[in-house]
């Protein structure tokens, strides 16, 4: 075995088991803060695997995207609002769970199949197009791939509008999911300077 | 086309004289570019920390240090060895793990982004393919080690210190992005070495900053951004914040900040230097040199030369650029929060947008000047 193929192994298992170990931490972790960085550390090693693959853009987009963008977010999120607030228990928790498991069991036994039955055609590394997929993938997402990706686009812009009026809540006056009247006193109505009021 | 020196090819043959297989003659070659280019961040940090003591003493009327080998040169030894021997105070009601990992994630990303850095036709660790979005990418993980150690802190400054962080990186990213595709689009390639041969033709004149002079600027305001050096260092504002997300910190942690934050200053130089100032080009192209003194460019002469003016030109240029955000320190007052989220979004932003369409017009209307 040679050197090359022996350190592909190597990273391959590490990548692996950090991902597995990272994703069941996210899910049964009890802080939310450790959750959200193990969540960074999954999207990494996903861009580690993508790496092997000799996907080097995908890898560097999938950092770019779900570590620099995604996860700043959500820690971001995490800390703005970190309130400890107990949680109402919730009364059949034990039905709930057992329908969860079995949905997540169907789905894990689809996978399966699917993994099974389809045959893998594995491109020799001659074949590989390695460094020149930047290019490849911009031809497609302009050809035949143009509406999936502008349709992509209007849903980023619909996510956008959507969280600009939840955050200006102030062009409404109900609220959206109680339907009470919106107490205004909350909202920061202008953004004058403080300073320069003062004389 | 094979020009330039080559040392990784020569170093595989010198070894493979000895019988030794390519492939293992490829993992002792491996890690040798490597070390020489940390130990090359390393010592770059320790001129700056001295350039940077010096000019701003000079720009307040001081001596600064001096007494620490001739003009101080030996200061920022004294100051990394300082830092060296220190306790490592962990607070006690601080997060153990969270608290270590930050640093090192802030500086670990850092660090790989010279992975892109070339001083030459062959100088650089590997010719990626996606050269410079790879450094974009990493340079996107850091604010997450600032959060992290932010947080991990419990210390109401840490906090703040470490969310300004991540807004103020997130908010300059766009337009850096968006600045480095229009250099891109003039290039057809994200590889940082066709990024400086396509600027190589007619020496000075052909450099990027002629043909993308608002895109150097934008390029420059947000790189200084992200390094949080002064007009921009919100993150650390003394007067507001202690020292921000590194309040807590002591010894050699407090350093492996120091260290990125400089690390990260001299990359940014050296980064507008490769994607505006022509990189590792002299002036004048060497061709026409060569030319002068009747010498062939395949000559070995040449070829040394050329390697040695290509190194020292890109750490010239790069040093020039540290000067001025030094300069800029001492001379720019510190913006406020809300004009620092203006400037990034409501005016870099929009001018990088349309720096991109104009550059994109350009290339279609004069294919043999903005790049066919």
């Amino acid at each position: 075995m040679s050197i090359a193929i022996t350190t592909q192994i190597i990273c391959f298992t590490v990548l692996s088991l950090v991902i597995l170990i990272g994703a069941l931490g996210v899910v049964l972790l009890e802080s939310i803060v450790y959750s959200a960085f193990l969540l960074g550390g999954v999207f990494m090693s996903v861009a580690g695997l993508y790496l092997l693959l000799n996907a080097s853009f995908v890898a560097a987009a999938q950092v770019l995207v779900y570590v620099g963008a995604v996860n700043v977010l959500i820690i971001f999120a995490i800390m703005l609002v970190n309130k400890k607030e107990d949680l109402k228990p919730i009364n059949d928790i034990k039905s709930r769970r057992i329908i969860s498991t079995s949905i997540c069991l169907t789905l894990l036994s689809l996978l399966i199949r699917v993994d099974l039955t389809n045959v893998w055609s594995l491109s020799s590394p001659q074949n590989s197009i390695g460094e020149e997929s930047t290019i490849r993938i911009g031809e497609h997402l302009f050809s035949d791939y143009l509406l999936p990706f502008e349709v992509a686009s209007v849903l980023l812009l619909m996510a956008m509008i959507g969280a600009i009026v939840l955050a200006r809540r102030d062009v409404m006056n109900k609220d959206i999911s109680t339907g009470l009247p919106v107490d205004q006193e909350l909202i920061e109505k202008s953004s004058e300077p403080l300073l320069t009021n003062k004389n | 086309m094979e020009y330039g020196l080559d040392l990784e090819y020569s170093f595989n043959e010198f070894l493979k004289s000895f019988g030794i297989s390519s492939e293992i003659a490829h993992v002792i070659w491996l890690p040798l570019p490597m070390l020489l280019v940390l130990v090359s961040a390393v010592v770059g940090v320790l001129v700056t920390v001295w350039l940077e003591r010096k000019i701003s003493a000079a720009a307040q009327q001081r001596i600064g240090p001096e007494y620490a080998g001739a003009l101080g040169v030996l200061q920022p030894i004294a100051d990394g060895l300082k830092l060296l021997v220190k306790e490592d105070i962990i607070p006690a009601k601080a997060d153990g793990i969270l608290f270590t990992a930050g640093p090192i994630l802030v500086l670990v990303p850092v660090i790989l982004s010279w992975l892109i850095v070339p001083f030459g036709q062959n100088l650089l660790i590997s010719n990626v393919g996606i050269g410079i979005f790879l450094w974009i990418s990493l340079s996107s993980i850091q604010p997450i080690g600032l959060l992290m150690s932010g947080y991990a802190s419990n210390n109401k400054y840490s906090l703040l210190g470490g969310l300004r962080a991540a807004a103020q990186s997130i908010s300059y990213e766009i337009p850096l992005a968006l600045s480095v595709l229009a250099i891109v689009l003039m290039t057809n390639s994200l590889s940082t070495i066709d990024i400086v041969n396509q600027q190589s033709g007619a020496g000075i004149l052909s450099w990027n900053i002629w043909r993308q002079p608002v895109g150097f600027i934008v390029f420059w305001i947000c790189a200084l951004a992200e390094c949080e050096r002064l007009p921009f260092d919100l993150p650390e504002a003394e007067e507001e914040l202690v020292a921000g997300y590194q309040t807590e910190y002591a010894g050699m942690k407090f350093a492996l900040f120091y260290l990125g934050s400089y690390i990260n200053l001299i990359l940014s130089a050296l980064l507008v230097s490769i994607l505006y100032l022509g990189g590792w080009g002299f002036p004048i192209p060497v061709e026409l040199i060569a030319k002068f003194l009747n010498l062939p460019i395949n000559s070995p002469f040449i070829q040394v030369f050329t390697a040695s003016i290509g190194i020292v030109m890109t750490v010239l240029k790069a040093y020039l650029l540290v000067f001025i955000a030094i300069l800029l320190r001492w001379t720019t007052p510190r913006v406020r929060i809300d004009q620092l989220l203006d400037l990034g979004w409501k005016f870099l932003l929009p001018i990088s947008l349309a720096n991109l369409l104009i550059t994109a017009g350009l290339k279609l209307a004069f294919p043999q000047f903005f790049g066919g």
